[in-house]
């Protein structure tokens, strides 16, 4: 359960190897011991930030998740599920993609539509349902500013960000009163894995930043937040 | 049959930490049989007025029983003061049925609005806890409703282990149904209370210490704002009912008169912030000053002795729709110290505390989950500001390093590693809950939380 200042018994990080979910473990862990669940791929990477969160003091659970299954997600959350409940799960995973070959190749759009946008409107359905039989829990998305404004320098990817902050801020609205309320994250460009490869931009951010503001907005309740500040709930 | 329930929000007296559950009426034990039978997988559990803090009367998912409609009174025996009530009805009412026939409720919180079914549950105490105990232990039995169905009457003499998990756990045994409470008898229903201020904590503690036995009620007031040498600062009220012959002539004739009015109601729009430092610090100081600084034999009624902050209804709205909590810790004697570092964190954090208040407690009883133990209690009402779950949490082990612990009715927030070190006896608590209910049908935010 979410306590009445917003500490955690439970997280699940779907896309567990990425590095801002990893920070928001590492975020709730420095304050209290948590049950962690990490889904994700079976790569060798998954057990480092097991063994990682481990010994941060976390119990982890490890779940397989794979985007490109479509009966990957019911599986996930289910067995996520089974060892109690989740009171925050966030949705993590993502593509950046090759925005050169997106522009010309249709296969490699539809790849990047199902794993950014598919994959996690279809996890979303499934949490929502499971929070919906618990009555309470946070479902935080991390979305993008790219899908905000959608550049023509990476129009793809901000078209996939798009659809999927669509989807979870209608998701928000749909569970109101249901005890189940829903986070959209939108960071500015992370300095992570994903974007290892690209040269540094200005106004660039953490992923330990954003996990900060997924902590800070998860206490406040609010249904969207930027990063590195969060703003207001709505 | 049970009328079918609606889904709500719940939450408890602190307004924090709301979940959705099925919320059904029930007026006895076929209703609650019936709901046990087609229950959800998330469980039941039973809920009186809701004035737990935090989350021990919700259910997220499941099934809520709202109590408050089973309150009837089913015998009473003026000659030895025992009455026998249904697990619903409140100590309001009890008072409100019984005072003028010379019967007072053996113990009440600081609020009259709780059930007889709760106040077992949480094993309540009161400002005569000193002399007198917690509410269980003047509870001759109770009926209790276990998760197959079957009706278990248990009392100290009776299935005692069974009794002394069910005083003070939280419902997590089964649904109180019944129970037979010992009245106080009274000559009046006036207060003879004697006022003391003392200037700093030292004197207070040394002040109960040496003649808090004198009297069958005791609080303090502390001021949580005033730093350095007047830290600590309170105003001590102590005092017993007073005899027929003690009162002025003109209350001689109607000596057991009662009346509790509620005065005025808070609106819930107070904006968030109207408690900070500076108001809190305003109020205490006026509070502290209105004092008389010694005052002895002023007689009081029940309701401004026992219960003032019952006379402003609705009164946890003023803090906000953020919601507050409330810190309520114990420590054993001679770990005054621990509560004066507790006490010096809380001031300085700047955390605007408006009720701060000290009781030197009695024996504890056998109760598995029972929170009152032989030391100091303090409770705090804190409003949800940034930073409250870290300095918590710190209060916490400072706590538990002492030899104290936190009180589940008032909790929405700790630890549950550091609640196992606070509740020796919690293993023994387990294994009674899973003899009577093996699948945990009886589970409520509170269990699931700390993982009781």
């Amino acid at each position: 359960m979410i306590d009445a200042l917003g500490s955690v018994g439970s997280l699940l990080l779907v896309g567990g190897t990425s590095d801002i979910a990893v920070a928001t473990a590492h975020r709730y862990l420095a304050e209290r011991p948590l049950r962690v669940v990490v889904a994700a791929r079976d790569t060798p990477r998954r057990g480092e930030v097991a063994a990682d969160l481990t010994a941060a003091g976390a119990d982890v659970q490890v779940v397989d998740f794979d985007a490109d299954d479509p009966e990957s997600p019911a599986r996930m959350v289910a067995e996520a599920a089974a060892g109690g409940d989740i009171d925050v799960a966030v949705v993590a995973f993502g593509q950046l993609g090759d925005a050169d070959r997106l522009r010309t190749d249709s296969e490699a759009v539809a790849q990047i539509g199902h794993v950014n946008y598919v994959a996690p409107a279809v996890v979303g359905t499934e949490l929502a349902n499971r929070m919906r039989e618990q009555g309470h829990g946070v479902i935080v998305a991390l979305s993008s500013v790219a899908g905000e404004r959608v550049r023509a320098s990476n129009f793809v990817y901000g078209s996939t960000k798009a659809g999927m902050d669509a989807f979870y801020s209608g998701l928000a609205d749909s569970l109101a009163g249901t005890g189940v309320s829903v986070l959209v994250v939108r960071p500015g460009f992370v300095k992570s894995k994903m974007t290892a490869h690209l040269p540094d931009v200005p106004l660039s951010t953490t992923p330990e930043a954003v996990a900060d503001a997924i902590v800070t907005g998860v206490r406040r309740g609010g249904t969207r937040c930027g990063c590195p500040a969060p703003c207001a709930g709505s | 049959m049970a009328e079918s329930g609606s889904p709500v929000r719940l939450t408890g007296w602190g307004r924090t930490a709301a979940t959705r559950a099925t919320l059904i009426p029930v007026s006895g034990e076929d209703d609650v049989r019936a709901v046990l039978d087609g229950r959800s997988a998330r469980g039941v559990v039973a809920r009186g007025l809701a004035r737990s803090y935090g989350d021990a009367a919700q259910n997220a998912g499941g099934d809520v029983l709202d109590m408050t409609g089973a309150d009837r009174v089913l015998d009473v025996d003026l000659a030895t003061g025992e009455v026998e009530v249904e697990a619903g009805i409140s100590l309001d009412r009890l008072m409100t049925l019984f005072v003028p026939l010379g019967l007072f409720v053996p113990v009440t919180a600081g609020t009259r609005y709780v059930t007889v079914g709760g106040a077992i549950a949480a094993d309540i105490h009161g400002k005569n806890h000193h002399r007198a105990g917690s509410f269980a232990q003047h509870v001759a039995w109770l009926d209790l409703l276990l998760a197959d169905g079957t009706i278990r009457r248990v009392g100290p003499d009776q299935d005692a282990d069974l009794f002394w998990a069910t005083a003070g756990g939280m419902g997590l045994t089964g649904v109180i149904l019944r129970a037979r409470v010992r009245m106080k008898p009274i000559e009046s229903a006036q207060l003879l209370v004697d006022t003391d201020r003392t200037p700093d904590l030292d004197s207070l503690l040394s002040l109960l210490t040496g003649t808090d036995h004198l009297y069958d009620y005791s609080v303090a007031w502390i001021d949580c704002v005033a730093r350095g040498r007047r830290m600590g600062r309170s105003v001590l009220t102590r005092g017993r009912f007073a005899r027929r012959d003690e009162l002025p002539a003109r209350r001689r004739v109607d000596p057991l008169r009662y009346s509790s009015a509620v005065t005025v109601s808070v609106p819930d729009v107070f904006p968030p912030g109207l408690l900070n430092r500076a108001t809190v610090a305003a109020f205490n100081e006026l509070w502290y000053r209105r004092a008389p600084r010694q005052e002895r034999d002023r007689l009081q009624s029940i309701p401004r002795f026992f219960h003032p902050l019952d006379g402003v209804g609705d009164w946890n709205r003023v803090y906000g729709p953020r919601g507050f909590v409330q810190y309520q810790f114990t420590v054993p004697f001679g770990q005054e110290e621990a509560m004066r570092a507790a006490l010096e964190r809380i001031s300085d954090s700047g955390s605007a505390s408006f009720l701060a208040v000290l009781k030197r407690f009695g024996d504890g009883n056998p109760g598995m989950l029972s929170y009152p133990s032989p030391g100091w209690t303090l409770a705090l009402d804190v409003p949800v500001v940034a930073g409250l779950a870290g300095l918590l949490d710190g209060l916490d082990r400072l706590v538990v390093d002492a030899g104290g612990r936190i009180y589940l009715a008032k909790d929405s927030r700790v630890r549950p590693d550091l609640f196992e070190r606070m509740y020796p006896r919690l293993e023994a608590f387990r294994t009674v809950r899973t003899q009577v209910d093996p699948r945990g049908v009886f589970t409520s935010d509170l269990a699931r939380r700390l993982s009781l």
